[in-house]
This record gives structure tokens, sequence and C-alpha cells, in this order.
């Protein structure tokens, strides 16, 4: 897929320049637009495709939450910086910029898809654009970025005391990992080893069913990085612009200051926790509240307005998204199953030593 | 050749190993400042600095996922547990991260991380400090286990396990810490997945691993008083096991005792009897004997807590049965 326009975050153009959006000029915001798009439509046909069996088990969809994972990465340099999140992974996958025929031949089980049919919709990982998965268990991979970011923080201070990282580690996770102790034990280490780490709580407002307000102390998340002595920061989920703002100035910090920040993305999801959630807790109205506020209508009017995108260049969007998701379903329904051999392989790295 | 204890024998493996490659470094509780709690570490932090030699707060979970991470991009952390027990609240990073992210990105990542620390009952110390877990760790495919019962192959195993690129888990032990033991002065590695021979007998096979390893030489030496020539096998890898040589020495001699520290239940070493029974039915002159731990949290009245583990009376008591000697 193209993904050769990662917008740099160290734009420096004023925010309100003529013909600019955040700093942003029009061919990166109509490519902003586009991830969103193409993640809104690769989720609508995961969820048909596993309507039809063609994907089994848990499959936890995006849609509605586009704006906090591609305003986020956005804000990255993927060559030195590194991407951890949860199991409702596609949408960051795609916004890392991995092939959405892979992981579509994933969520298939087949061994055309990006780890080899083994991951599935939870595990999706892309080595080479520094997306490292794809986790199963609430908040675990909030330790494990953390260590990612000790490694940067590690290889920069090999030139000495105070030196800089060599990036900056962005960590996803939802409302419902934030009483995890994985959570808080690894502010804390973020903080006193001041390690380059951002972390994103994007509160979609349900942990499965369970409203957020029932089961936390703070009803906001992000003063929980006073405890730590973090900077804490909220931000509306649903403005792309907004987003990517707070992580590049969370990924400055951290790569300047060494100092980690805990940002709180206010999102919704669309869809339920997974596909077999009938969604009793919740009201049409509360789903329709905030799909007034979708984060691709919300970017896509503000560029109209600025006069930065044309109905026909949205249209060019739709068409051009919707065939590169067929082309994924096409390549996952044609992929091989693992051949039975593979079951002992990707186990261990090294063969026993002689 | 020189005589030194386990403790400095791990510490010589641990800074040749700081010393040859930069992206090693150690990580635990009181490794750095306080020179290890059991001074395995000792010398490491004024010999590399805070950098290399990293203290941690007691925090378990975090410092175990923090080093999963960073050995996924690329370092080669040594994480320090301070005993095994505490390493449970650490299992889900172990289990659910280091044993399964190469499997689960389909060979995209691998996880060259070492897990070590003391393992097994010491003395005093109660239900909760006392536990023999080789089994919580050798259930898990993509773990490898290795529990070193000498200076030698303590020194050997732990610079193959950081070597390694598959995530390690390496059983010390507390009273081991001040056995002494020759080791060769040059630098070598002793291979993760090869059982060692340690006696040679006819009669029975004693198999055993890590710290039972030395009352299972006093009780062969009881054993050859008496006119029975016991063979000792030292397993030193828990997982992957060397089958062939539990399968050979199980056919030699066609009477096999296994002594496991662990709870006997679902345990190495009643796998490793089961292998022996599998591998060696045709041979078999007795029922494979287990000597394990006791099925019961360890008590602290002295008395009791040895009571509850394997002793070279009940090694041989074991070995008499197989071999349908009275006692």
């Amino acid at each position: 897929m193209a993904d050769k326009t990662n917008p740099k975050p160290s734009a420096q153009a004023p925010l309100a320049a003529p013909g600019r959006l955040g700093g942003l000029g029009k061919a990166e915001l109509l490519e902003l637009l586009r991830r969103m798009q193409l993640i809104r439509s690769f989720e609508e046909r995961a969820g048909q495709m596993y309507g039809l069996r063609k994907i089994g088990g848990f499959c936890h969809l995006y849609n509605g939450q586009e704006a906090v994972g591609v305003g986020a990465i956005s804000a990255l340099d993927l060559s030195t910086d590194y991407v951890l999140t949860g199991y409702r992974d596609h949408g960051h996958a795609l916004a890392c910029g991995m092939d959405p025929k892979a992981i579509m031949a994933e969520l298939f089980g087949k061994a055309s898809g990006s780890s080899r049919g083994k991951g599935g919709s939870m595990h999706l990982f892309d080595a080479e654009r520094h997306f490292l998965g794809g986790n199963g268990i609430v908040g675990a991979q909030i330790p494990v970025a953390t260590g990612v970011a000790f490694a940067q923080a590690y290889r920069g201070r090999a030139a000495g005391e105070g030196a800089k990282p060599t990036g900056a580690t962005l960590c996803f996770f939802g409302d419902g990992a934030i009483h995890q102790g994985a959570f808080h034990e690894s502010l804390n280490l973020a903080r006193i080893w001041k390690l380059p780490a951002v972390y994103v709580v994007e509160n979609n407002q349900w942990g499965m069913g369970t409203s957020w307000k029932r089961v936390s102390s703070l009803e906001e998340f992000h003063r929980m990085a006073d405890s730590y002595g973090m900077v804490g920061v909220d931000v509306d989920g649903m403005d792309l612009l907004a987003v990517r703002e707070v992580v590049a100035a969370a990924r400055k910090r951290a790569l300047d200051e060494g100092i980690p920040t805990l940002i709180e993305a206010e999102t919704y999801r669309y869809k339920g926790h997974s596909m077999s959630d009938p969604q009793k807790y919740r009201s049409r109205e509360e789903v329709d509240e905030y799909r007034s506020r979708d984060p691709i209508v919300v970017l896509k009017d503000r560029m109209a307005e600025a006069g930065l995108v044309a109905e026909a260049e949205w249209e060019a969007i739709v068409k051009e998204t919707d065939a590169l998701v067929d082309e994924s379903v096409a390549f996952a329904e044609a992929g091989a199953e693992p051949a039975p051999g593979a079951l002992y392989e990707d186990i261990y790295a090294m063969e026993l030593q002689p | 050749m020189s005589v030194i204890t386990y403790r400095e024998a791990l510490n010589r493996a641990l800074d040749e190993e700081l010393a040859r490659d930069d992206s090693v470094f150690l990580m635990g509780e009181e490794v750095a400042e306080y020179d290890g709690a059991y001074k395995v570490s000792k010398g490491l932090l004024a010999k590399y600095g805070a950098r290399r030699v990293v203290d941690t707060p007691i925090t378990e979970l975090g410092f175990t996922g923090l080093g999963v991470g960073a050995a996924m991009v690329g370092l080669r952390p040594v994480i320090e547990w301070m005993t095994h027990n505490f390493a449970l609240l650490a299992l889900d990073q172990v289990v659910n991260e280091a044993a399964k992210l190469r499997s689960m990105s389909g060979g995209q990542f691998k996880v060259p991380i070492v897990f070590r620390g003391p393992n097994g009952p010491a003395e005093y110390l109660g239900a909760q400090h006392s536990q023999a877990l080789a089994s919580y760790w050798a259930h898990v495919p993509g773990l490898k286990v290795v529990a070193p019962a000498t200076p030698a192959d303590a020194y050997g195993l732990l610079k193959s396990a950081i070597r390694d690129d598959d995530p390690v888990v390496v059983l010390e032990a507390e009273m081991a810490y001040s056995w002494k033991g020759e080791v060769p002065d040059e630098e070598y590695l002793t291979p993760i997945g090869k059982a060692d021979l340690k006696r040679l007998g006819t009669d029975v096979s004693i198999i055993t691993f890590g710290k039972p390893l030395k009352m299972v030489l006093e009780a062969a030496d009881a054993l050859a008083a008496e006119g029975v020539s016991a063979e000792v096998l030292d397993l030193r890898t828990v997982r992957p096991l060397d089958e062939a040589a539990i399968r050979e020495t199980a056919r030699k001699t066609g009477r096999v005792v296994v002594v496991d520290e662990s709870w006997p239940v679902a345990s190495v070493g009643s796998h490793v009897a089961h292998l022996a029974a599998r591998d060696a039915f045709d041979r078999l002159d007795a029922p494979v004997e287990l000597v394990s731990g006791e099925d019961v949290p360890m008590p602290y009245n002295h008395g009791l807590e040895l009571a509850a583990q394997p002793s070279v009376a009940k090694i041989v008591a074991a070995a008499r049965r197989a071999l349908y000697k009275e006692s």
C-alpha cells in the first residue's frame, strides 16, 4: 500500500496559514483522511467476513476510533519510533502502513497472513514498520512498550548519561487497561528512568460491557499522570488534528526532556466490544451522538471549509480504499492454508546447540 | 581449573558477558548498589555503571515486561528475580509475552532474554519463600529452562542462556550459592538441552536436576557401600529435555528413580518418569520411582521442612524399592 508519505512530525508552518490545517498542507491532509477511510472500509469488510465465518474467534473492530490511531501515529517517525497496542489492533496496524492484504489474510488464518496465520486478529505485527503488536492480555503491552522505550534510552545513553534516546515509543491501550497493575508499574518505571514513552489511553467509554464510570476512582484518566510526576493531557479523540498535535508535543517532550506523557483520548467504538457482543448495555442514542461527531466527517468538513478537499477527491479516496479492501479480501481468499509442518515452526529462534 | 563457589561462577559469567556485549544489561531488585540480594552481582555496578546494572523498584511484573520489550528490539536483558517465588507476579509477561511473541508474530520477533534467580526451598523460610517452581516454566512452549547444579554448569549455562536468542529461565538455588566446585579457567559454554552423566553405574539410574543433585550423589555413595551401582544423570536443562539421555540410561539399567524437589503433581519429575516408562518399557524391571517434594505448602519448623523435601534416605529407599531390596 502507498505509505511513503507519513507526514513528518516537525511541520513548522503556522497552524492557521492559508491552504493549511494543523500545520499540514493539502497532500498530507488527504493522506490522513485516506488512512482513516481505509481503516473504516477495512473494518466494515472485516465485520462482513466475520459474519460469513471467514474470520473466527475474537474480532475487535476500530470503527469510530480512527482519528486516535491515525492522528497519533502520523506524529511519529517510524524509522526510529515504535508502536504497540492491545487486541483492537487493525486500525493501528493500518495506520503504521501495514499491508491490508497481509492483515486480511491473517484474519482469514492463511499462510500469507502477516503472522503466517498464527496470530489472528489480536496479534498483528510488522517488524519492518516498527509495529510491535497486537497484545491479547489487557494492559500487558504497557510494560513491553516501556521496555522498548528503555532500549531507546539505553542505546542513546551509550554516548553518555543525559544523551538523547534513539527514538520514542507510543503505546495504545483502552480504558479497560488503566486499572491493571501493569499500567501503574510501567508509568513509575518510565518516569524514574526518564524513558521516551508516550502512553495513549483510548477511552472509548466501554470496557467490554462495563462503563468506565462504574469502575474508575477518577473521572479524568489523564490525572493519573500526576501520581507519577508525568505530564497528563486530555484530547478530543474524534479530532485527528488535535490528537496529532498533542502526540507530537509528547513525542518531543519524550525525546528532548525524557519526560513521559499520558494522553487521554476521548473516543467511541461504533461496534460492539467484539463481534459476539449484542451491546445491550448502551443506547442507540448514545451511539448516534458519537456518530454525529464522526472523526472522518469532522476532518473532511474542516478540509472542505478550507478548500482542501473537493467532493470528487473524497469520492476518489473512497473508491481507492474500497478497491484496496476488495483486493485484500481476494488476496486472503486465494491464500493457502498453513502447511501442517508449520505447526512446529516459529516456536524457537535457535536450534539446539550441538 | 579453579575451585570457586556457584555464586562466583554466576558472577564470572555475568561479568564476561557484560564485557563482551554492550546489549547485555542486568536488571532487578538490589542488583546494583546492594551488590545483589545474594551477592551474585557483586562488583558489577562498580565495573559497568548504572546504565548496565540497574536497580529496580519492587515491581516484578513491570521490570520483567520491560525486559521483554527491550529484548524485542535487540537488547539482551538479564532479569534477576530475587527469588522465583516473586516471579509469580510476573508470570503473565513470561508466559503470554516472552514465550509467545515469536509464534504470534509468525517468526518476526525473537526475545533473547534471561530470567534468573534462586528457586526451591532454603531453610526456615516458610511456605511463600520455599517453593520449587520448575514446572511452572517447563510447561510453556517457547521458553527454555536450565537448572545448573554445579559451579561449572552455573557458569557455562548462564553464558549460553545470555547468548541464546530465545527466552531462557535459569533456576538457581539459594543453598547452592556457597557450594564450591572446579571451574575451568578458560571460557566455555555449556550447551542448553544436554544432560550430563555425572556417575556411571549398572544397577539403577537416578535422574535429577538442580540442587538435589548433591544429595543424589551422596545417595549413590551410600548405595555403593551396599554394593549397588547407581548411574546418576543430571538433566541440567528441563526444557528442552534431553530425551535421548533419559532413554539411554533407563534402558541401560532397567531401573529408574527420578528426583525432583518440586511438588509431585504435573511436575518435571513426573514427566521425566513418564518418558522413562514410555521409552524403556520393554527393559524396565521395576516401576519408575519418583522422589519429590511432599505435596504440602512448606512448613516453617525445621524438622517438618526437611521432612517435606527429598533426602538422601528417601532416594536410597526409592532405589532399594526399584531393586526389590529389603529396606
